[in-house]
């Protein structure tokens, strides 16, 4: 398949955020955060800065500790594959309000767009799908993305969906990065004004 | 930091354990209450013979979370993500998995997120496996690089007490505070059936 068959990354995330009403988000650091940024800052979103292949741990914890809210971790291939024992570890925790979203470029966007394992065949999804998450899927056109979209938010989890995107570069949307900040200001927003 | 090692004549338990004789053999009980105390919830762990005890206890009780890992760091993002919605947790692990954990330590000390990690240790005193020593004996000093509060228990009725104060400060000052249980206290794995 060529790559301008591939899905635009920040459509495809602007789609997905467009329904996400109350859902709590945490992004993979680079450029899932900023394509996440490109849609709007919220103070339900938290944004990794580093601390690299965290992503799904983090919204695992978040999920187990909000189990009557959705989770959505937005990250990358790069991301993703740095972690990949995590899916082990949610499978096995089989939280069903947690949904993960991988941006799949088959490149190190960050670092010089080296290529990933999964430009190689490297399958996420059929990883994911191998350690037990009982809904997975690997999106490649824009109209498979509403059937993606309602699975992300509404089938019982855990869900991984892999977006396969185009390795094209959009202009740099930046968040704040002072993750004291992000910490507290989503604790507010989620838990009340009187946590710190 | 380091107490001079008592005087230890030692028997074996379960004949594979070699351990001080005459100490308190109900430490990982008093670890667990001190845990329920400061409403520690969850309980992410990779498994350790040390902790075993401990582990068992978390498993058992109403009310906690325990989440085996498939490394160490996982255990980082799990209750930096518990914290955000409004939960307290502990990292159980040995010591060799304190190396895995240097850049994700990044996330508690950027952001303040609270991080109590409870540390058996291997390779730090008369241990036998070569192979353990290495991380061993740099551990303490890694957490401290890495901006980790560390304290170092080498008698089994200090456990609960250094892990009370543990909590005490990680909870209340968004900090990382690692507390380390030594061989000392915890004996000698002997590499027999």
């Amino acid at each position: 398949m060529g790559e301008d068959s591939k899905l635009p990354r920040r459509a495809a995330i602007a789609r997905i955020l467009a329904e996400r009403q109350d859902t709590l988000v945490v992004t993979g650091l680079g450029s899932s955060t900023y394509d996440c940024a490109a849609v709007g800052d919220h103070s339900f979103n938290f944004y990794l800065w580093g601390a690299m292949g965290s992503a799904v741990t983090v919204g695992l914890g978040l999920a187990l500790a909000q189990p009557n809210r959705r989770v959505l971790v937005i990250t990358g291939d790069g991301e993703m594959l740095m972690g990949l024992g995590a899916l082990a570890t949610v499978a096995v925790k089989r939280p069903d309000n947690l949904s993960i979203v991988v941006i799949d470029n088959e490149h190190y966007g960050e670092t010089g767009m080296q290529r990933t394992h999964t430009s190689a065949g490297v399958d996420l999804a059929g990883i994911a799908c191998r350690c037990g998450f009982p809904q997975t899927a690997t999106i490649r056109r824009a109209g498979e993305l509403d059937n993606a979209v309602s699975s992300l938010y509404r089938s019982k989890g855990p869900v991984l969906v892999v977006l396969k995107v185009s390795p094209a570069r959009d202009p740099l949307v930046l968040t704040p990065w002072d993750g004291a900040l992000l910490k507290s200001r989503f604790r507010q927003a989620v838990l009340g004004a009187q946590v710190a | 930091m380091r107490r001079a090692a008592r005087e230890d004549r030692g028997v074996e338990i379960g004949g594979n354990r070699h351990v001080p004789t005459g100490h308190a053999h109900n430490w990982p009980k008093l670890i667990f209450e001190k845990l329920r105390e400061f409403q520690v919830r969850h309980v992410t762990y990779v498994p350790d013979t040390g902790h075993a005890q401990l582990i068992e206890l978390c498993q058992a009780a109403d009310g906690m979370e325990p989440t085996v890992l498939t490394t160490e760091e996982e255990g980082i993002g799990i209750l930096a993500g518990a914290w955000l919605g409004g939960e307290r947790g502990v990292l159980l692990m040995q010591s060799s998995g304190v190396g895995n954990c240097i850049n994700t330590l990044s996330l508690s000390k950027v952001c303040g997120f609270p991080l109590l990690i409870i540390v058996t240790m291997r390779g730090e005193w008369g241990e036998l496996n070569p192979w353990q020593i290495p991380m061993g004996q740099i551990a303490a000093k890694s957490l401290q690089l890495a901006g980790v509060i560390v304290y170092e228990v080498t008698e089994p009725e200090a456990a609960a007490p250094t892990v009370e104060a543990a909590a005490r400060i990680c909870f209340n000052g968004g900090l990382a505070v690692a507390v380390l249980l030594s061989q000392r206290m915890l004996g000698t794995k002997l590499f027999k059936d």
